[in-house]
């Protein structure tokens, strides 16, 4: 079977060009030094504090993603590729979100069903007619890639909102050239570590309106119990930005101010790693604690900026990405680079009976669900599972949109019997303000149990560093 | 910086002196424990502790009588006892995490370990661990803590609020040891100037780690009121209430000039610290050490609501 | 019809609070029915905040009070002119589409009964207009006005199983019926001079809004079994009664707030 797989390593029994140096690293490894080298990193980790914490189920809160250290490779030639393609899709998304905010051209153009945009979930009416500053809504668009084969990729989803697991592309980077400084010595890798100094500008950049002066930026986190504090915290410390909390900020006059030991402090950019519905009870959900009451009239009067844009979830919806690479064409003219994932949508009666018919071949997920907790992946789950899951579709075909399984890449993996192929995926970061910048690496997720599809880190997913090879 | 940063960089160092003062309580006791019986027995000297760590009520609940062995674990381990080290330093910990930027490494290192030790101290049979191992344990990771607080940390305003805590929190706990000694610890007030009495005191002294330099300082005979003006008014004594008054005033000052604008808490230490330098050992004794000590205790209380007023609470303007 | 208002809403604490932000939909937008010629709004020890026009169409006005403070009052004044127009939006500038309208809130949301109440209503109805009309009247014969049976969070659901409900309920009951029918529909609040002779009186009001394709938003006012006209002002719309409330707001402190709102209204000019 894993020869269907497209390997990212050893192609027809050679090695690929990317991964030549890493051939003899591994042959001249020896096992007891293999997992010297992980306890170590292990150690590093933890000492470092990149956990992420699980209350409430007992044991130890902090957690440790699984971390392993054979590295995943591009060239400068796939990811010169791969970043137009992500750019062009950030693009266009961010098109897309001032569009249906605005005139809405697209849904009268026909191109898209008005009731996907206007009666979604995440379409916030209080933002209408707002062009929040340079037109952006998205600033860091996260995209979940897929390969399946030399020069094939897929993207697997949007994440317009507030895409997490950042700090592990920076952290895997920082632990990778500490513990094997000759391998970035005989390889040329492309850096990473510019991402909190971009991030940083760009939403500076983003400054609102009234701000007529060096704009201060924080970074609004639910708190320390969420688990992405962590990322949260490590973001702001190498932007140099403070991380808040809602009760750190109030809003009075036309400004949102910040609590601090020297009296009030005006705050020009936020950006926010907590849901629409919690940032404003005046606005959204009433009963929220962990917001800022009369932020949004703030924000809509152009006192404050707010990254990503309350509402800018409707473009990560999934079922507005299959109509993704229609707004490429929509709004850039230009053909997609990136492909989309087939994609059946189960409240068209059509593709219920396809999706029905063929179940155990396709991989069916939640159109709001995250996580990889409300999908089903065929190939793997037993009839009876199959038979429940099909039960729920049939109860709301709206809810649910269908795949077929992709064969996604392998790349070497240190298991416990030595090195073993396992499932990637891949998510870069592309940032929008006043510019759009990638920089050249990504989270390369992996499945670390054998044969396994399923990438979560709450699914017993591990993570990689990802290396972009200088040209 | 942000007020909330600085109110949990302020209460990691108060939990941290807390945990220490607990340490020595224990370590008092069970020095006291192993005094021939006075006729009150040794029971009386642990319930006095319990007294004066302001626990007595919250332990007679789970254990009802005071037995040296729960004694150490409700102070040592007791997640229930909100003042247990362990609970104390899940506490400080827990606070370090929020504001993990403003901490440097070493610091968090420090403190990371001692949380991940003292889990590990949990998890193992009471039986091999000894009162004066704990005690010493908690001692050392304390100091190691200071030590890297000062050694690493930015002389900024964190720094300064890292510091009021450990100075208010310990102004408080040295009066409370003193009035523990003074109000609670004897049976009676014809102890005064017993052997028992000479014997806690100097046990008192043990406990602040005091022994060798009061000797060095006053040399002779251990009476109450040269342990008295040891704890309360000797600027060379660490513990004394006006070497801690003395801190919480420079660091104040600090905050002050750093911000450019000085208030209430920087006039109320001040006033403080003036009284302090003008009291004699008589004064003190002719106001009655209890009720010098209560007076104190809360002047030290109303310092620590001006400075959450003006830096922590976030509602100065 | 030129007519005068004067609303006063006082918030008291029962401990003094550390302070209060407001948001205020409480200045009427013009539109062919009707033409502001004079409006004030003011709050006591208020600095005015950002204000803006949403995409309703409404003028949304941000207020923060610095504490401590134990009362507010919030005072609007001003006189309108207002033309009848049988309940039509004539002329208002908005940017939302009606499709948003579709989506329902906790408070509008359609169960069993209100969906059958609108599907029995429309039923043999010739057109869009004659179906908003029908569902209007279904509304205001299933609710009888009984002030006090409902409060102001109560669901259009429940207040229909009760059958009895004030004008907040009666407009949130169509909106779900209408919904439910895929009518867009919308709440709005504003005042209503009911007294014939137009001596002023208690005047706060609310009614529904239905998207009728071939003449837009059209205002139908099931407790008074009537469509707005000229003695109606309108100041914002919303999903429901909250999203559509003329001040929303929120104290920093302990302790409980009691609320006091007097409204008068008064026709100055036949």
């Amino acid at each position: 079977m894993a020869s269907t797989y497209f390997n990212e390593m050893y192609q027809e029994g050679a090695v690929r060009p990317p991964y030549r140096q890493l051939e003899n690293w591994t042959a001249d490894m020896p096992a007891e030094l293999r997992s010297l080298k992980q306890a170590e990193a292990e150690a590093l980790f933890r000492r470092i504090g990149i956990t992420f914490a699980v209350y409430g189920e007992g044991g130890d809160p902090d957690r440790l993603i699984p971390f392993d250290m054979f590295p995943r490779v591009f060239t400068a030639h796939e990811w010169a590729r791969l970043e137009r393609g992500i750019k062009q899709r950030a693009r266009a998304l961010n098109a897309f979100l001032l569009d249906i905010y605005g005139r809405g051209e697209i849904v009268r153009a026909g191109r898209i069903p008005a009731r996907l945009v206007y009666q979604n979930e995440a379409y916030e009416k209080a933002v209408a007619g707002f062009v929040p500053p340079r037109g952006v809504y998205s600033h860091i668009v996260g995209i979940d890639l897929v390969r399946t084969g030399p020069d094939e990729f897929f993207v697997l989803e949007d994440n317009c909102r507030t895409p997490s697991g950042v700090s592990y592309m920076l952290e895997n980077r920082e632990i990778m050239m500490r513990m094997f400084p000759a391998l970035f010595r005989e390889n040329r890798i492309a850096p990473v570590d510019r991402y909190p100094d971009l991030l940083r500008r760009t939403l500076q950049s983003v400054a609102p309106t009234k701000c007529d002066r060096d704009p201060t930026v924080v970074i609004l986190t639910p708190g320390h119990f969420n688990s992405a504090y962590y990322e949260h915290s490590f973001l702001a410390d190498l932007m140099g930005v403070e991380l808040v909390e809602g009760q750190d900020l109030f809003v009075e006059g036309e400004f949102v101010w910040m609590r601090t030991t020297e009296g009030p402090k005006r705050v020009d950019v936020i950006y926010r790693r907590i849901d629409d519905a919690y940032l404003d009870p005046l606005c959204f959900r009433p009963d929220s604690a962990l917001g800022v009451p009369g932020l949004m009239d703030v924000y809509r009067s152009g006192g404050v900026t707010i990254c990503s844009a309350p509402g800018a979830g409707v473009a990560d919806d999934k079922a507005i990405y299959t109509f993704v690479p229609e707004m490429i064409r929509f709004y850039l003219g230009e053909a997609p680079i990136l492909q989309n994932v087939p994609t059946w949508q189960c409240g068209k009666a059509e593709d219920l009976k396809h999706v029905l018919a063929n179940l155990p071949e396709l991989v069916v997920k939640e159109v709001h669900g995250s996580g990889g907790y409300g999908m089903l992946v065929g190939p793997k789950a037993t009839k009876a599972q199959v038979e429940s899951f099909a039960e729920r579709i049939r109860a709301k075909p709206g809810n649910y949109i269908a795949q077929p399984t992709l064969a996604l890449s392998t790349v070497p993996t240190f298991v416990e019997e030595g090195i073993a192929p396992r499932h990637v995926d891949l998510r870069p970061y592309c940032l929008v303000g006043e510019r759009i910048e990638l920089v050249p690496g990504g989270l390369t997720r992996v499945a670390l149990t054998e044969g396994s599809l399923v990438v979560n880190s709450s699914q017993g997913g591990g993570v990689k560093d990802t290396w972009v090879l200088a040209g | 910086m942000l007020s909330r940063t600085a109110d949990n960089l302020y209460w990691i160092t108060r939990y941290m002196e807390r945990a220490e003062t607990m340490a020595r309580l224990l370590d008092v006791g069970g020095r006291m424990a192993l005094l021939p019986s006075t006729g009150e027995g040794f029971h009386s000297e642990w319930e006095s502790l319990l007294q004066a760590s302001g626990t007595a009520e919250g332990f007679a609940h789970k254990y009802g009588d005071p037995v040296q062995r729960n004694i150490e674990s409700y102070f040592f381990f007791d997640r229930d006892n909100p003042s247990s080290i362990l609970s104390c330093i899940t506490q400080a910990r827990e606070n370090a995490r929020i504001v993990r930027g403003a901490l440097t490494t070493l610091v968090w290192d420090t403190l990371n370990t001692a949380f991940q030790e003292v889990r590990a101290l949990e998890r193992r049979p009471r039986s091999e661990l000894d009162l004066s191992f704990l005690t010493d344990w908690t001692m050392r990771h304390s100091a190691l803590l200071r030590g890297a607080i000062d050694g690493t940390q930015l002389r900024k305003d964190g720094w300064d609020f890292l510091n009021l805590g450990y100075y208010l929190e310990r102004a408080d706990n040295t009066a409370r040891l003193l009035d523990v000694k003074y109000y609670v610890l004897l049976p009676g007030i014809d102890f005064v100037g017993s052997g028992l009495d000479n014997y806690q005191w100097t046990t008192l002294l043990r406990a602040m780690s005091a022994h060798r330099a009061f000797h060095w300082a006053y040399g002779g005979e251990v009476t109450s009121r040269k342990i008295a003006h040891f704890l309360i008014l000797n600027i060379q004594s660490p513990r004394s209430l006006r070497s801690s008054v003395e801190g919480m005033t420079d660091h104040l000052d600090r905050l002050a000039r750093g911000y450019g604008t000085s208030g209430q808490a920087q006039s109320k230490a001040r006033a403080l610290l003036a009284e302090l330098v003008e009291t004699t050992v008589e004064d003190v004794f002719d106001e009655g050490l209890h009720e010098f000590l209560t007076r104190f205790i809360g002047d030290v209380a109303g310092l620590g609501g001006l400075i959450h007023e003006t830096y922590l609470s976030g509602d100065v303007r | 019809m030129i007519l005068s208002v004067l609303h006063v809403t006082t918030y008291r604490y029962e401990l003094p609070v550390r302070g209060v932000v407001q948001s205020h939909r409480l200045t009427p937008s013009n539109f062919d029915g009707q033409r502001v010629l004079s409006w004030q709004v003011e709050a006591t020890g208020g600095t005015p905040g950002g204000g803006f026009r949403d995409g309703a169409g409404d003028w949304v006005q941000g207020v923060s009070v610095r504490g401590p403070v134990s009362e507010i009052a919030v005072r609007v004044s001003g006189e309108v002119e207002t033309t009848d127009l049988a309940g039509v939006l004539r002329g208002h500038r908005e940017s939302v589409p009606p499709q948003v309208y579709l989506s329902g809130t906790a408070a509008t949301r359609a169960d069993a009964a209100l969906a059958e109440l609108g599907r029995d209503a429309v039923a043999g109805a010739q057109d869009a207009l004659e179906a908003a009309h029908l569902l209007s009247a279904a509304v205001a014969a299933a609710i009888v006005y009984k002030p006090g049976a409902t409060h102001a969070h109560t669901s259009a659901a429940e207040a229909l199983a009760r059958g009895e409900g004030v004008c907040q309920d009666h407009a949130q009951a169509l909106i779900a019926a209408a919904r439910a029918q895929d009518v867009p529909a919308r709440y709005v609040s504003g005042y209503l001079m009911a007294t014939d002779d137009g001596t002023p009186h208690e005047a706060a009001h609310a009614w529904a809004e239905l998207h009728v394709p071939a003449l837009g938003w059209v205002g139908f006012d099931p407790a008074n079994r009537c469509c707005p006209d000229a003695r109606y002002i309108r100041l914002g719309s919303g999903f429901d009664a909250r999203d559509a409330a003329p001040i929303r707001g929120v104290a920093r402190g302990p302790g409980s707030e009691s609320l006091d709102v007097t409204v008068a209204i008064q026709s100055v000019q036949q």
